[in-house]
Formats: C-alpha cells, sequence, structure tokens
C-alpha cells in the first residue's frame, strides 16, 4: 500500500552562478507542495536560492547497458583538448 | 510619553503572546502530523514563531524597563495576563480544525506584518520586514492545505467546513482592535488596511475552496484574548507551557 | 559499467561507489534496503522521546533548539526513505513493515524520557553514539546511502552539541538540576553503550558487510571509541559514569570498561513492555488518522492536473 504521493526529484541553486544540483527526493501529490517540501527538507541552513522539483517518472535517464554507445566513444578523441597542439614556445600561450 | 510606552508595550506583548501560543499548539503535532513532510512543515511554522515571540518580548522587556528578559514574559505570566486573541489558544483538534486556526490567522498576520513594514517604531519595522516573509510562507501552506481540503474529497470537505465553522467565531476579533488610537497617532501602527487585506484573503479563499463561509466576513468583537479574557484553554496550554520552568525558579536552562 | 558481478566486485575492491543503476547482487539490495529502513524509522520513533518535551521546554531557546532538532530527524528519515527508494522500494511499503514490526529501529527509542536531563542525555550519549556509527557511513559504498549520512552528520552534530549543554547547564546549575542530570546519565549509559550492537563474537552479519563497504567498523571497535570519548566529557561535566570497573588502561591506551546487560538489550530488541507498543501506537495513530488527510491531497491533485507553483 503506497502513501499515494508520487516521488519528486529536486534540484537546488546553491547561489547566483552556479547551477541547480540534484538534492534528493520529496513525495507530495503535486507539484506547489512538493516546492514547500523540499524548501522545508533541504533550505534550512540556507542551502539554495532557486529550486526545481520534477515527478521522479518525468525523468528520462540514460540507460546503463548503453554507457558503451553513450559515453566510451568520447574516448580517444584527444584532438578536442587543447593539449594535443604542439605550438613554438613564442606562441604556446595560446 | 509614559501613555504610549504603556500602550506600546500592550501591542507588544499582545502579539508575542499570539505567536508563542500559536507556536506551542503547534509543537504538540510534532510526530503526530498526517505525514512525515508535514512535520517538517508544522515545525518551521512554529520555530519561525518562537522567533517572532522571541524578539517581541525581549522588546517588551526593553520597554517595561524592569530588567526582564525573553522567559519571564514567557513563563512567569499567567493566563489572566496572557494578550494573545483567543484563536490561538483554541486547541488543535483535527487537521482540518488546525488549518483553519493557522489559515484565519495567517491571513490576519500577514496583513498585520506589511502594514508595519512602514511603522514609525524601527524595532517592530524591521521584526516586520522578516516577519512577513516568514508569515507569506506560512499563508501559502495553510492556504494550499484549506483549499486541497475543502476541495479534495467528501471526507476532507466535511471535516474542513466544519474546522472553519469553528473556528469562524474568533477571527473577529483579530483585526478588530479598537484601543490603540495612540499608536495610530505615534505612527507606530499604520494599520487601515489591515482589516480590509485579511477580508479579502479570507472570502477569496474560502471560495476557492469549495466552502461556506459562515457569515460573509468574521463579525469584529472585543474584550477577548486581546484583553486578558481567555477561556479555559489558555490555563492548560500555560500549565504545560511553564510546569518545569516554574518548577526551578531561579534555574538556568 | 557494472553489469555483473566481477565488475561489481570489482568497484568494491577499490573502494568506489555503487550507483542505484548499476547491477547489484541481490543480498547486497536487500541488506542495504533493511539497513537504510531502519535506520529511517529510527529517525522518525526517535522523534517521540524528546517531541515530548517540546511543549515543556524550559526557556524559549531551548524550546527552539529542541523543535529545531526533532525537525532535522523528520527530516533525516525522510533523505533515509529517499535513498532506499534508489533501490526500488516505496516509503510507504517501507512504513508498512515498521508498522507491522517487520523492520525494526534502534532499540534505544524504547526508554522513556521521564525528565528534561533525559534530553540532554539523548543529546549527548545517544546522539554521540548515533555520529559515531554514522561518520564511517558516509563513506558507504551504495552512493545514495553514503550522501545522505554526509548530509545527516553535517546536522548531527548541533544535535550532540546542544545535547552536552543541557547537562552542562544542569550540572553546574541547582543542586537538583546537578541530581536531574545525573540521574539521567545513569539512565542512558549503558542503553548508549549498547546501541552498537552486541559485542562482534556474536554478531552475524560483521564480515560479509564490511567486505561489501556497508560497514566500515565492528561493533566493539565503535563501543571502544565511544567509550574513550564520552569518558572525559563525563569528566567535564562533573558527572559521574555508572559504571564501577571504569578504569584507564594504560598498557592498551584504552579505557577498559564493564560489560553490559545483553539480557536487557535482547529484551529491548524483542520490543518487550509497554513503551515498544506506545511508539508503534503513537506512529499508527499518525500515520491512519492522517489517511483522510494524505487522499484528500491525492485526489484535490486529480482534479486540477496542472498546478501551477
Amino acid at each position: 500500500m503506497s502513501t499515494g504521493w508520487p516521488l519528486w526529484e529536486v534540484f537546488v541553486r546553491a547561489r547566483r552562478g552556479v547551477n541547480h544540483v540534484h538534492f534528493g527526493s520529496v513525495h507530495a501529490a503535486d507539484g506547489e507542495t512538493a516546492l514547500q517540501a523540499a524548501r522545508d527538507l533541504f533550505t534550512r541552513r540556507q542551502e539554495g536560492v532557486s529550486m526545481w522539483v520534477v515527478k521522479s517518472t518525468d525523468v528520462v535517464a540514460s540507460d546503463p547497458d548503453d554507457e558503451g554507445e553513450l559515453f566510451d566513444p568520447a574516448e580517444g578523441k584527444d584532438y578536442r583538448f587543447p593539449t594535443d597542439y604542439e605550438l613554438p614556445a613564442e606562441v604556446d600561450h595560446m | 510619553m509614559a501613555m504610549t510606552n504603556a500602550a506600546l508595550l500592550t501591542h507588544v506583548l499582545r502579539h508575542g503572546d499570539r505567536a508563542l501560543v500559536l507556536a506551542q499548539r503547534l509543537g504538540e503535532w510534532v510526530a503526530h502530523s498526517p505525514e512525515l513532510e508535514e512535520d517538517m512543515a508544522l515545525a518551521n511554522i512554529s520555530l519561525d514563531l518562537i522567533g517572532q515571540a522571541r524578539l517581541l518580548y525581549t522588546y517588551a522587556g526593553e520597554l517595561e524597563g524592569e530588567g526582564h528578559d525573553e522567559d519571564h514574559f514567557a513563563y512567569w505570566r499567567g493566563p489572566t495576563e496572557f494578550r494573545n486573541p483567543l484563536i490561538v489558544e483554541q486547541p488543535n483538534g483535527d487537521f482540518a480544525r488546525t488549518i483553519a486556526r493557522q489559515f484565519l490567522h495567517d491571513a490576519y498576520a500577514l496583513a498585520h506584518w506589511e502594514a508595519m513594514r512602514s511603522s514609525s517604531d524601527t524595532t517592530l519595522a524591521a521584526l516586520a520586514t522578516r516577519a512577513a516573509k516568514e508569515t507569506a510562507f506560512h499563508l501559502r501552506h495553510s492556504r494550499g492545505w484549506l483549499v486541497r481540503l475543502g476541495d479534495g474529497t467528501d471526507e476532507s470537505h466535511r471535516r474542513m467546513q466544519v474546522g472553519l465553522d469553528a473556528l469562524w467565531p474568533f477571527a473577529g476579533e483579530l483585526a478588530a482592535l479598537d484601543d490603540e488610537a495612540s499608536l495610530r497617532e505615534s505612527g507606530v501602527l499604520t494599520d487601515s488596511g489591515v482589516r480590509a487585506a485579511f477580508e479579502a484573503t479570507v472570502s477569496v479563499a474560502v471560495v476557492e475552496a469549495n466552502l461556506v463561509a459562515p457569515v460573509p466576513v468574521p463579525a469584529a468583537t472585543s474584550g477577548g484574548g486581546w484583553d486578558g479574557n481567555h477561556s479555559g484553554h489558555l490555563t492548560g496550554l500555560l500549565e504545560e507551557l511553564q510546569v518545569l520552568a516554574r518548577a526551578h525558579p531561579g534555574a538556568s536552562w | 559499467m557494472i553489469r555483473n558481478e566481477d565488475q561489481f566486485d570489482a568497484v568494491i575492491e577499490a573502494d568506489q561507489r555503487i550507483e542505484s543503476d548499476d547491477w547489484m547482487p541481490e543480498e547486497y539490495r536487500k541488506t542495504l534496503v533493511r539497513q537504510i529502513a531502519q535506520h529511517a524509522h529510527s529517525e522518525i520513533i526517535g522523534m517521540q522521546p524528546e517531541g515530548a518535551w517540546i511543549t515543556r521546554a524550559p526557556s524559549l531557546r531551548r524550546k527552539a533548539i529542541l523543535t529545531a532538532k526533532v525537525q532535522d530527524e523528520a527530516g533525516h528519515g525522510l533523505y533515509l526513505y529517499g535513498a532506499a527508494e534508489t533501490l526500488g522500494v516505496d516509503r510507504g511499503d517501507l512504513l508498512d513493515l515498521l508498522h507491522t514490526k517487520k523492520q525494526k529501529y534502534s532499540s534505544i527509542f524504547n526508554y522513556p524520557t521521564p525528565t528534561w536531563a533525559d534530553v540532554g542525555a539523548i543529546g549527548w550519549l545517544v546522539d554521540g553514539a548515533a555520529i559515531m556509527n554514522q561518520v564511517p557511513l558516509c563513506r558507504c559504498s551504495y552512493g545514495p546511502y553514503g550522501r545522505a549520512m554526509v548530509r545527516i552528520c553535517k546536522e548531527e552534530s548541533f544535535h550532540q552539541r546542544q545535547g552536552f549543554q543541557i547537562m552542562l547547564t544542569l550540572a553546574q546549575g541547582t543542586d537538583a538540576q546537578h541530581q536531574m542530570a545525573q540521574e539521567a546519565l545513569n539512565r542512558w549509559w549503558w542503553p548508549s553503550i549498547m546501541m552498537f550492537g552486541p559485542p562482534d563474537t556474536e554478531s552475524v552479519h560483521n564480515a560479509r558487510n564490511m567486505a561489501w563497504g556497508i560497514k566500515r567498523y565492528t561493533n566493539d571497535e565503535l563501543r571502544q571509541n565511544f567509550v574513550d570519548a564520552s569518558v572525559p566529557q563525563a569528566e567535564v561535566l562533573g558527572l559521574t559514569v555508572p559504571d564501577s570497573d571504569l578504569v584507564w588502561n594504560e598498557e592498551r591506551g584504552h579505557y577498559d570498561f564493564g560489560e553490559p546487560d545483553w539480557e536487557e538489550f535482547a529484551r529491548m530488541v524483542r520490543g518487550e513492555g509497554e513503551m515498544p507498543a506506545e511508539r508503534i501506537r503513537t506512529r499508527l495513530d499518525a500515520h491512519n488518522g492522517g489517511a483522510w488527510v494524505r487522499e484528500a491531497a491525492e485526489a484535490y491533485a486529480a482534479k486540477h492536473e496542472e498546478i501551477a507553483a
């Protein structure tokens, strides 16, 4: 028997200039009360200035089985990094 | 000058007592709420109110000039000395009754604190800025529940209507103080819009919640808790609040 | 990428983290669900013994502090239920297991709190013991649990400090207050010692849980650390630890201490007596009594699909 209140993932921006970061989850019947619950649970010690709540079922996650095709191919493309380029000393500050 | 101070002291104690008595009622809900998120929410409101009470009582001590601190006002006055409005000493009842009490209180308190931001009393104006923000969140919570219970299930609707009917008679006292003329003259109180704002907040929310107001607006009443005339509820509440402190006079905690 | 036992073992071996979408042995998952859930249950049941004193707190500052502490405990329960839910369970189901006594909570909360000093003793000793248990858990192999523990540990240290401060004020106060503090210490010392669980010789799951990075230190190691830390604290308080066998052992560099009453521990774990029944009854009254409220919120949400914040 579940509580019936769906699960919401909570994202908080700590301060101006940084990203929203995943903090955890709350149960609530709707978005407004999820925000209030998240505010009481996660920002009692001034941890944030902005909050998002997203129904957990709305989160589209990468499938761990797809890790290989999604993330491994990024390996071995060193030409994406500045360190892959040897230049004369006089201009190496580029 | 002395007259203004006495009136100001009474005013400050009225609001300190209002905050403390309501905080005490909310403290009774901890570990008994309908959901853990509500334990968090009610504890948050209680903490904000305790904070307001402490600042107001400390200020009262300064105004009184007898060296009394915040705990003196909280623990060493009896029911006839408390000046909270009757609504806050009403028992919790079920969650709907608690929400009815909280919503009516918050609708008034927000209007009060918003008006106090331009008070000529700098201490109260500074407190009002912070208290208005706290109270706005409390109202968001209590109004949210009024609407969700009123427009939820048949059972929640029934309970919410019963709760509203039970607390409505006490709402009239909130915005009906008529003995603060000197405070208005000195600009401490700038609350000409408080009653209207309070009534508007209440009537809009009641409609949205699919509820029926017992009468269109709460009838103004006086001679109640603001003046020290309390029900037996306050006696029991203060007995519990003060029992330990009074058992050890002069002790520090 | 962890899709099989070899990869799982390699990550554990490298002291790295397992996350919610990794393959994991079913026993690992079940052990974690049970451990995290019982930890969460302990937090919310733990709200009761101290929550009872909020309305009688003897100063406004103490009232605020205690309310904030108990609020934190509800919060800790929520973080932990959240961590458990990443393992594919639902909070409502976990609560059902608590309510039907199929899952436990720490038996320390089966003791009553007859005086204000008990609030101080709980903060100082029970939270002190909990911190000792919890700090290593911040490095638990399961990511969501470890991260919840980091958050909890940050909040918990104020819990212990406020408890110690209550005890210090009492111990240095009137004779009646000093006696209140000493009697509370007498009541809470042994139960706190036993919070670390049975002796290593009798603890069934230690080895496996340690191999899996779920447990980092043994019961006896933690217990010894706790005694070593708490005895000097009692001395600062000017109170007497109720253990006549307590003595500093120069050779070991630790305190020797007496044998706990493991019979009593077993009784408490079995949940015998009136207090465990009361703890669950209070929980059930809140949960069942609040069902109509929760249902109302669901009904409202269903009627108004798009609620703007």
